[in-house]
């Protein structure tokens, strides 16, 4: 038996240190079991959904979905059987927050730490320049990183929720960055440039092995076409076709279009940085 | 970190009981999606919403009934209608929240 208060100072400290953790609820169920709870973390779990067969079902299905950083219903038998609908547990996830890598240490990268920011990312800013690659001229990133681009993104830790910005714009970095990139499975890889700069980037990049399945991967010239001019409108601009990639939605206007604004898909919540 | 949960901590820390008050699903169109959640103590704050603004009073109320009682229970709005009793949602959509007293 859980003490009152445990469970929630547990979830609380989980939420403060950013570790992984997921609050599985009894949502429908046999009289008395609604608003039974487990915490399920990693390594262990507190509180229980009603018996212990049931628990077991319930914490193997919460590690599954605080993995994938998905928060759904799951239905069990009373016991923990599955293929039976008896017991609707809810199984709400909190993963730490995804990364935003930002190369290039340029106006453009501190208005795009910023939005990362404001749209719950983890936000590195990578650049091999000591001079311009500086807390000072980025306050609002986590990290300011001074080393050459591919080097530091061979090392560091990219997953599926992970946002890459090349905006270096120059091929002796943006080059083999991307190519590192490419490597990875981050859900967005995006590159700064003129169309100019692109095309010829574009044949370095081929040049250099990789296939156009990849060059598809890459969001360049980054960002939505709506007539952005400052670092800051730019930043939106990224940050839009960020969130539009992700959803698998046009980023077009609204008005132009008929049918549901968001798609009642679990999944979409959750994967949502800010939640 | 979580706003909702910070501040349910902090209210239990001062000894105050609490309801919190979560999206589970979501039908059609819906404003917020599944996990987001609202608090409410017994003094009457809150932190955080569940849809935009539609069922906040009403979901009030019944965080307020489960605080007394202990009996979480399962909410479902759906589209307003100005026939009918009770809030709705303008937006098309059907939400559905679990609500339950804090005391784990």
């Amino acid at each position: 038996m859980v003490a009152v208060g445990e469970l929630l100072s547990r979830w609380h400290e989980a939420l403060a240190e950013q570790s992984p953790v997921a609050i599985a609820t009894v949502i429908e169920g046999p009289e008395g079991s609604m608003g039974s709870k487990l915490l399920v973390a990693p390594e262990d779990h507190i509180g229980t959904a009603g018996n212990e067969e049931l628990d077991k079902a319930v914490v193997e299905a919460a590690r599954g979905l605080l993995e994938g950083g998905r928060t759904e219903t799951r239905h069990f038998g009373p016991r923990g059987q599955r293929r039976m609908e008896d017991v609707a547990v809810f199984v709400q996830s909190f993963a730490p927050p995804p990364k935003m890598y930002v190369f290039g240490a340029i106006d453009f990268a501190s208005a795009v730490a910023r939005i990362g920011k404001f749209m719950g990312y983890r936000v590195i800013v990578c650049d091999a320049r000591p001079v311009f690659a500086t807390r000072e001229r980025f306050p609002s990133a986590d990290e300011v990183v001074v080393a050459w681009p591919d080097e530091f993104l061979k090392t560091a830790e990219v997953d599926k929720r992970s946002v890459i910005c090349v905006l270096t714009h120059d091929p002796k970095f943006d080059v083999p960055v991307l190519k590192t990139a490419l490597a990875t499975e981050a859900g967005y890889i995006g590159a700064m440039g003129s169309r100019r700069t692109h095309d010829n980037r574009t044949a370095r990049l081929k040049e250099e092995g990789v296939s156009d399945e990849d060059l598809a991967r890459i969001a360049s010239p980054i960002g939505l076409d709506v007539g952005a001019r400052t670092p800051e409108e730019t930043a939106v601009a990224i940050a839009g076709e960020i969130i539009a990639l992700r959803t698998e939605h046009s980023g077009g206007r609204l008005a132009g279009k008929s049918g549901p604004i968001h798609v009642p898909d679990t999944q979409e919540a959750v994967r949502n940085p800010s939640r | 970190m979580n706003p909702v949960v910070d501040k349910v901590a902090s209210w239990s820390e001062e000894g105050k009981k609490a309801a919190l008050a979560t999206v589970v699903k979501v039908e059609r169109s819906g404003p917020l999606g599944p996990g987001t959640s609202m608090a409410i103590s017994e003094d009457g704050q809150v932190v955080g919403s569940v849809s935009g603004g539609c069922v906040e009073p009403a979901v009030f109320e019944e965080a307020m009934m489960a605080i007394e009682s202990g009996k979480p229970k399962y909410l479902s709005y759906g589209i307003s209608d100005d026939e009918a009793f009770g809030v709705g949602l303008t937006c098309g959509g059907i939400i559905h929240i679990f609500v339950e007293r804090v005391d784990w």
